[in-house]
């Protein structure tokens, strides 16, 4: 038995009177890739907000391990902040950029958990905010070159194509050092140029022992690049398992109303 | 040519204007004489006026648009002079340098009294720098920030009314008490958001403006706080006119130190979660900033400012009462802010530098100084959303490829 890096149990969200998400379960093992599908207002995105502690649960337990380490994490009603901390870092459906600051700045702003220079560091800039500073922009570039927009350091970040913005949040959230990485639908509005690009840098990511959670609607991105599906619809799981036992199960073609899940 | 559609707008609009400002610009009631004298000429005035006016926006936003279809390009790069001359130091050095001497001589080349003029437009600097990390850089709009102005200043009256404190023994304090009082103002508002936060700060802004006048054992109330002593020279007595020219050092001295400050600040790691913030809160805590810590550093610092400055204009005026720290002053600062450019230092000197001595110097027009700030801003908001001086990014160059070596 293989350790777990993040185990939901039990999670439920309700807004009002309805049940966004209705107790739902999953687990992520060290390097895994792991996606989350379901029809539109299944319930996705709002599993992601509870994670990351946008949301607050409304019951259910969420604990995070880090891979190297036995201490168990209970991340209900902590912070996003702390969350992030801890080594479990997002991007945004709907693109959550700083749009006028710079695109290395964007990632920068990513390295803030991970330093520590305050006022008195800012004003007298002795040589550790120095150093820190530093450390800041090299590892911010290398992040960049990683995902392909070295190019466009100094550019603002609204400026960038649709593609490169969902790059961006992706380099940005591997700027605060996560071992597991969260993506809300990192293909949405890609041209298969575009996609192509994002299933190597996915690799990438996961070939450096990175840990993948991944909401994604196109298929067949999800059924090459994920080793487990969860699928959810109405808010409840109604199916997991590997790409093959997904694919066959009929409660899942059955939401999707008879889609193509091959295609 | 001009579109028949805008002509017929801006026709509505005259009158609609001349039946606004009906009663104030064409009736005039004589309480002595009792009789009512109709100014029908005034609201042909106010009709053309308005007519020409709106016509006039309408041209100018038409070539606008106009030039910015075919020549975009041309465009930017005028913007982008000035940005350069100040971002390229051997433009910003040279420049900053002059300015700088010319501070130095100012009162050896003018009299006491544009010494003296020229001591509150450089308080003014200050404030605007301090409330511009405040609403400017990190977006929280604080309409409140005369209150800690007036905690500077009654710290220096009262410290030396009771303890016998000079001016700079409580100089730092007065600015970290109104830092404290930053924070403890921060911790429960600073969870609200925008117009929200406006609102509440305005409120404590009056707050501290009706303490100071109701409770008068302890400032004695609107009479205010007189025979306040003027900074010392190492014990030295001074002439009136030194003393002027003196205090007038001091705020040089200060607005070069706030204006390194501000600037190291703006360029380091807490500078930019300021600007984050700013943009997108969420995204800012999902990328692991403490959104409350970030904001409170942020007020607190500005209220320094205003504490510091608060110490100096008591010393300065040697007399302090609550109706010296109106909200008229908050409306004040913010607009040099607004004016001067959101987040960008220069336009914030700017912004104070126009704002205050345009009334100064243009005495005919001090009785509207209202009406001009108002006009000013609409037009500003209007034409230049951005401010005088628009806020730029630093900009990074890296060696072709190994991200090792950063030449900065
Ligand atoms: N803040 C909120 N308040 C009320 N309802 C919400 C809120 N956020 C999400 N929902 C509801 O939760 C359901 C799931 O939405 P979402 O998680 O965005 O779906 P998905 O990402 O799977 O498309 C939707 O019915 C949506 O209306
Ligand atoms: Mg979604």
């Amino acid at each position: 038995m293989t350790k777990t890096i993040l185990n939901v149990t039990g999670l439920t969200k309700n807004f009002g009177g309805i049940k966004a998400i209705d107790n739902v379960d999953l687990d992520i093992k060290p390097g895994e890739i792991v996606a989350l599908i379901g029809p539109n207002g299944a319930g996705k995105t709002t599993f992601f907000n509870c994670l990351t502690g946008i949301y607050t649960p409304s019951s259910g337990d969420i604990v995070l391990c880090h891979p190297n380490s036995e201490k168990e994490i209970r991340l209900n009603g902590m912070k996003p902040n702390k969350i992030t901390e801890q080594g479990m870092a997002r991007t945004f459906q709907n693109i959550r950029l700083f749009p006028t600051m710079s695109v290395l700045e964007n990632v920068m702003i990513g390295r803030h958990c991970r330093t520590h220079s305050l006022i008195l560091g800012a004003i007298f800039r002795g040589s550790a905010t120095r150093r820190e500073e530093r450390e800041i922009v090299d590892m911010s570039y290398e992040i960049l070159i990683k995902v392909g927009l070295q190019k466009e350091v100094n550019e603002e970040a609204r400026n960038l194509s649709y593609g490169a913005q969902r790059r961006l949040e992706i380099a940005r959230a591997l700027a605060t050092e996560p071992f597991l990485l969260l993506l809300d639908e990192p293909a949405a509005g890609m041209n298969p140029n575009e996609t192509e690009d994002l299933v190597g840098l996915i690799k990438t990511i996961c070939g450096e022992g990175q840990s993948i959670l991944l909401i994604e609607h196109d298929m067949k991105l999800v059924m090459s690049l994920s080793d487990r599906i969860f699928v959810m619809d109405y808010g409840k799981k109604i199916a997991q398992g590997t790409p093959e036992e997904v694919r066959a199960n009929p409660a899942v073609i059955k939401a999707y109303l008879g889609e193509d899940v091959d295609a | 040519m001009f579109p028949v559609k805008e002509l017929k707008r801006s026709f509505l609009i005259s009158i609609w204007f001349s039946f606004l400002t009906f009663p104030i610009m064409v009736i005039k009631v004589d309480a002595i004489e009792r009789v009512v004298s109709w100014r029908w000429e005034n609201m042909f005035f106010i009709a053309f006026g308005s007519f020409f006016i709106s016509i006039l926006t309408k041209v100018y936003f038409l070539r606008k648009e106009r030039r910015t279809g075919r020549k975009k390009v041309n465009r930017e790069l005028t913007e982008a002079f000035m940005q350069r001359i100040l971002r390229e130091p051997r433009f910003l050095y040279p420049l900053s340098l002059a300015v700088l001497l010319f501070a130095l001589l100012f009162p050896a080349l003018f009299s006491t009294y544009q010494t003296n003029i020229m001591t509150t437009a450089l308080m003014y600097v200050v404030l605007g720098l301090g409330l511009n990390v405040v609403v400017g850089v990190a977006g929280l709009l604080d309409l409140g920030y005369v209150a800690f102005y007036a905690v500077g200043a009654y710290s220096y009256a009262l410290l030396n009314l009771y303890f016998d404190m000079g001016f700079w023994a409580v100089l730092p304090l007065g600015g970290l008490f109104a830092a404290f009082l930053g924070i403890m103002l921060g911790f429960p508002v600073l969870r609200l958001r925008g117009d929200y936060l406006a609102i509440v700060t305005l409120g404590f802004g009056e707050i501290i403006r009706l303490v100071l006048e109701n409770w008068s054992a302890f400032s004695q109330g609107p009479s205010g706080i007189a025979n306040i002593p003027r900074p010392g020279f190492f014990g030295m007595e001074m002439s009136f006119d030194s003393g002027i020219v003196y205090i007038y050092y001091i705020v040089v001295a200060l607005v070069v130190f706030t204006i390194f400050v501000v600037n190291r600040l703006q360029d380091s790691r807490l500078g930019r979660a300021w600007l984050a913030l700013r943009e997108d809160e969420i995204a800012c805590q999902a990328m692991g900033i403490d959104k409350t810590r970030t904001k409170l550093i942020a007020f607190s610092l500005g209220a320094f400012w205003a504490g510091l400055v608060g110490v100096i204009f008591a010393a300065k005026t040697t007399f302090v009462n609550p109706a010296s720290f109106t909200f008229l002053e908050s409306a004040i600062i913010l607009s040099i802010v607004v004016l001067g450019g959101m987040g960008s230092i220069v336009g914030v000197i700017f912004g104070a530098l126009i704002l205050i001595l345009m009334p100064e110097y243009l005495r005919a027009l001090s009785e509207y100084r209202m009406l001009a700030f108002g006009g000013i801003l609409v037009v500003m908001m209007v034409f230049k959303p951005d401010g005088i001086i628009s806020n730029v990014r630093r900009s990074y160059r890296f060696k072709k490829q190994p991200a090792k070596d950063v030449i900065e």
